[in-house]
């Protein structure tokens, strides 16, 4: 069986790494390059790029930083925000991405995974869902990036993770809002729910805090585990992580 | 050394060149088949679907080409699969230099399709370069059958080859262009060998 994967996520803006408060602009934290670098050098299993800067103007993303992030390292990484089309999934995973990853725009057109994962394959389609608690329920948000957009996107969590895995996305990023950058840990509840409800693996995302939160996501049946704060913040270094999942039973490749 | 990569106009073709160049050797894309016949070695990388790639193959008047190459011939994770007799992706017929078929892999409760991630493999001979217990990517979700020609293997349900040799040809299901260390071993030893 694979190892359970650590996944930190860059935010992108401009070709640049970026951090910031979300809804509440940006600050520039460094090059691409020195980031990668430093996950590569720490263990990270896989890295994930958003480039914030593409999908709420309706721009693509910028190809150039690509390139080189797939010239330095060895490790697989996928590319998320602003692919609308079968046309730049292409541009992206030619310029030496690994997997595609799209949200809103499988929302507003979900023939989009089919064509993605016929093109290219089911293995490098990943679909995104940000997901919110309601009282009746969890329901998919769109247009996440901008306060000014995000709305509901009229779908049950659940319903989308299964009707994504159907057209052909060959994993599902998970991402619990109510949970994103609050570091209380990732929503187990909901993330084991999904694991077991899609044939496809399961990547958790929001709300990572502590080693114990990785360890609970992995037991939730997660088949990687993503996050941004407290790998950028150097809260918790990987190699620390990995030897403590492993102390508590959980395969990790180190 | 001149090491080519065949274009087929689809597949990770950026990346597994830029994995060679890692190791100090340039590689020429191209998918004209007399520079390919002319190579010192050859790569097939390959991610996408198996019937788009074999008619990609046929188009171009590729099949004879690689199927007679006396030179080492490297299949990379669809690369790999194409090389085999018949895969059940749209159950079309590959370049059947390999005996077996490539079959779906089936989910299971814990086990989801596609097999992504590292997973630790079970090595029968160390001159490939890799070891028992490397950790290295697989993303896929058909994998051949187990066989005679498997030398290194992981389990996902069922035993999956990770490499296959046989003769001049070599193919790893796995990505050696994304396995970190255990990866660029892999490829050293392919280009020493």
């Amino acid at each position: 069986m694979p190892a359970a994967r650590i996944i930190p996520c860059l935010d992108v803006a401009g070709g640049r790494v970026v951090k910031g408060v979300r809804f509440a602009g940006h600050r520039d934290v460094g090059g691409i390059e020195e980031h990668t670098a430093f996950y590569v050098e720490q263990g990270a299993d896989e890295l994930v790029f958003y480039d914030i800067s593409a999908s709420p103007e309706g721009r693509s993303v910028d190809l150039s930083w690509i390139e080189r992030v797939a010239r330095l390292i060895d490790i697989p990484f996928s590319v998320a925000g602003g692919i609308r089309t079968r046309d730049q999934a292409a541009a992206v995973l030619a310029a030496g991405a690994d997997k595609v990853s799209i949200n809103s725009p499988a929302l507003e057109r979900p023939e989009l995974i089919e064509e993605l994962a016929r093109d290219f394959g089911s293995q490098c389609v990943v679909v995104g869902i940000d997901s919110l608690r309601e009282p009746d329920g969890y329901i998919v948000k769109q247009y996440t990036g901008s306060a000014a957009a995000s709305r509901a996107a009229g779908r049950l969590t659940l319903e989308w993770a299964q009707e994504a895995a159907a057209r052909g996305a060959g994993e599902i990023v998970l991402n619990c809002m109510a949970e994103d950058g609050v570091r209380h840990g990732y929503d187990v509840g909901h993330t084991r729910t999904v694991a077991e409800s899609v044939p496809v693996p399961v990547i958790a995302s929001g709300g990572a805090g502590a080693p114990e939160h990785f360890r609970d996501a992995f037991a939730a049946g997660a088949s990687g585990a993503l996050a941004a704060t407290v790998f950028h913040d150097r809260l918790i270094p990987i190699p620390e992580l990995k030897e403590y999942l492993a102390s508590c039973g959980i395969a990790v490749r180190r | 050394m001149r090491l080519a990569v065949v274009d087929l106009g689809f597949g990770n073709l950026g990346s597994v060149a830029m994995a060679f160049e890692r190791l100090g050797v340039v590689p020429e894309v191209t998918g004209e088949p007399e520079r390919l016949a002319g190579a010192d070695k050859v790569v097939l990388p390959g991610v996408g679907h198996a019937g788009y790639a074999m008619r990609q193959i046929k188009a171009r008047g590729m099949a004879p080409l690689l199927r007679e190459l006396k030179q080492p011939l490297l299949g990379i994770c669809l690369g790999m699969q194409l090389l085999f007799e018949r895969t059940e992706e749209e159950d079309v017929d590959c370049l059947g230099l390999l005996p077996g078929a490539v079959r779906r892999l089936e989910a299971a409760a814990g086990r989801p399709v596609p097999h992504m991630g590292w997973s630790p493999l079970e090595v029968a001979d160390e001159s490939i370069g890799l070891a028992s217990g490397d950790h290295v990517y697989f993303a896929h979700s058909f994998a051949c059958d187990d066989g005679t020609a498997t030398v290194a293997r992981a389990d996902y349900g069922r035993p999956v080859p990770a490499v296959v040799r046989s003769g001049n040809l070599t193919g790893a299901q796995f990505h050696p262009e994304r396995s970190s260390a255990p990866g660029r071993r892999f490829l050293q030893a392919w280009l020493a060998a």
